[in-house]
């Protein structure tokens, strides 16, 4: 039988910290390194990274190849390319794995091109055919449609969607081997970061609870009535696209195939009719609960709960009824 | 007047159906791209603009490149009607199925051979293919720096660029020297219409016509098109829609709103 390369996966370092979705791969990638008898490897890049290097072994990988420099602390996409395609041309991985954020597709794409290999855009599901090669499944056409994608250069390279893998469990008796790899420090790369200041944005990603607007709404301030409910729950507001297209709120709090994919453990869906492009964006949430006029409205399909009804009405009384369960009932107001 | 001296700019643009007007087959899993008229991908008008109020305010030379079939020329000339200046159409069989390797392969090569410029601006990613690939791909094959997810242009000098980008958590601005390449998203700018006289002279404009051979001299025909791109699509498919078996309430939306809060309660999202 022929033998397969190792399975590799971008760990993206956000200020120092790992985006989760590098542990979602590295749960995906466990699995598939395991279907072909192969290591598990994450590439990190960064500057006093050691200790969440230790984090991905927690979480699956066997080898951890580090760079740690202060010239890599923050994102510049010349030097990280430059290392990592260093890398891949030395250990000759079958399946390399990158986030699908922002920065994962900034970089993706330069290293494919470079390795003049091929890459298969923000992925929802990865599996292995007969032969050992990566199916790699992405939605096309706004997510209408799903596309099954093959390579046949290696490494196999796919940047995947964030929230749509599960997260491996944390297991800090697993072993790993951490390899601290020479960096190539290059001074001039052409792009300097003049400022820096952090985005006041919200991570709807992360959110366990999200109660979401959409076109039942009849004003802007109406949020206001969501936020309420949100906030007494712990989560964040979202909102379907057409809102966001009207400037009622920003695209930050975007749920769907054109913003952010979420699966939070509840999700409410306040006057949202349920596109297909909505739905794919929010599908996957635990417990899902819509709230419509009318009873045909698709998003019924997908709810665990439905309330055919106004939600101007509707809303109230929930609020009224989770503050009466806060605190064991006590006075409304105190929340 | 131009204060400095003129930039050369070049927009990598892409015909795409209107896909709030193209027909979808679910059977087929294909768009019938007959059913709606073609036009500039919309985040490519962001990229043109993008380089023509650069245009507007220090001098630039923009010239517009776009990757497919004759008719794509149509797009083209709507494109000089907004403001490019030259306008050049890859198109060949040779060039057809290439996957984002590939097109930004070629593309690449015919950026080459215009031979000076100083930026090259893109759309974010093409409304039809989604992948936000070929404008990095491109500026690792033209061995220049790139900032993708550009949301404002802070200002423009003869040598370099300033502008602020997304990533990560943060918000950054980033200076980049030229020769450099940008991707641009919906925010950094608000696409004119073009003018009634516009239109009529970009009519008349001269469309450049590249093949395969003519980037020859530049190129690996084995890089091109179908050829050259190592991914295929296997299978295309409706996604199965999965249904749960939900509890609908009707009417009485008080009892509605009690045994929700207890759901939620039992969800561990009341405290």
């Amino acid at each position: 039988m022929k033998r397969h390369g190792d399975v590799l996966v971008f760990a993206e370092n956000n200020d120092g910290r790992i985006h989760p979705v590098s542990y979602e791969l590295l749960g995906k990638g466990r699995e598939l390194a395991d279907s072909l008898g192969v290591d598990l490897n994450a590439v990190l890049l960064g500057w006093r990274m050691e200790n969440e290097a230790f984090e991905l072994i927690y979480r699956g990988a066997d080898k951890v190849f580090l760079y740690d420099h202060p010239s890599l602390e923050e994102f510049d996409v010349i030097r990280y390319t430059q290392n990592i395609v260093k890398m891949v041309r030395e250990t000759e991985p079958d399946i390399f794995l990158v986030g699908a954020t922002r920065i994962g597709r900034t970089l993706a794409p330069r290293i494919a091109a470079a390795l003049r290999t091929g890459l298969t855009a923000d992925c929802v599901d990865l599996k292995l055919d007969e032969e050992g090669n990566l199916v790699q499944v992405r939605p096309a056409f706004s997510g209408n449609i799903m596309a099954q994608i093959v390579t046949k250069t290696r490494p196999q390279m796919a940047t995947v969607r964030y929230k749509v893998m599960k997260m491996p469990e944390r297991d800090t008796g697993r072993e790993g081997e951490i390899i601290r790899m020479k960096v190539d420090v290059i001074e001039e790369t052409g792009m300097r970061i003049i400022e820096k200041t952090r985005a006041d944005e919200v991570e709807i990603a992360e959110a366990d609870v999200i109660v979401s607007g959409g076109r039942g709404l009849k004003r802007p301030e109406d949020f206001s009535l969501l936020e309420e409910l949100a906030s007494l729950l712990g989560g964040v507001v979202g909102s379907s696209r057409p809102l966001v297209d009207a400037g009622w709120i920003s695209k930050d709090h975007q749920v769907g195939f054109s913003g952010n994919t979420v699966k939070p453990r509840v999700y409410i869906a306040c006057g949202i009719s349920g596109s297909p492009q909505h739905l794919f964006g929010m599908r996957d949430s635990d417990i899902i609960i819509a709230v419509n006029k009318d009873p045909t409205a698709p998003i019924f399909n997908v709810s665990d709960y439905g309330v055919v009804g106004d939600l101007y009405e509707f809303i109230p009384l929930l609020i009224r009824e989770v503050k009466r369960l806060i605190g064991g009932g006590k006075d409304e107001g105190e929340h | 007047m131009s204060s400095i001296d003129q930039l050369n700019i070049i927009v990598l643009l892409k015909q795409v159906p209107d896909i709030e007007k193209v027909k979808f087959d679910f059977k087929t899993g294909r768009l019938d791209r007959s059913s709606a008229e073609a036009v500039i991908n919309p985040f490519d008008l962001n990229a043109l603009e993008a380089a023509v109020e650069i245009k507007e305010k220090v001098g630039a030379r923009i010239t517009v490149i776009s990757m497919g079939p004759k008719t794509a020329e149509a797009s083209l000339r709507d494109a000089i009607a907004r403001g490019a200046d030259d306008a050049i159409l890859l198109t060949d069989k040779r060039f057809a199925g290439a996957d984002t390797l590939a097109t930004s392969y070629t593309l690449a090569c015919a950026i080459r051979k215009v031979s000076s410029y100083d930026l090259v601006i893109c759309g974010e990613k093409t409304i039809d293919g989604d992948t936000a690939q070929v404008g990095p791909e491109v500026a690792e094959f033209l061995g220049v720096p790139h900032v993708a997810y550009v949301e404002e242009i802070r200002e423009v000098k003869r040598d370099r660029i300033l502008v602020k980008s997304k990533m990560g958590r943060n918000y950054y601005i980033i200076e980049l020297k030229f020769p450099g390449l940008i991707t641009v998203t919906k925010d950094v700018n608000t696409p004119r219409l073009p003018s009634l006289k516009d239109k009529i002279r970009s009519r008349k404009a001269e469309i450049t016509v590249w093949n395969a051979d003519s980037l020859l001299d530049l190129a690996d025909e084995r890089y091109f098109g179908a050829t050259g791109s190592p991914t295929t699509v296997a299978k295309v498919y409706v996604p199965k829609a999965e249904r749960r078996k939900g509890k609908i309430f009707r009417g009485d939306l008080e009892r509605a709103a009690k045994e929700i809060a207890i759901v939620l309660r039992e969800a561990h999202v009341i405290r």
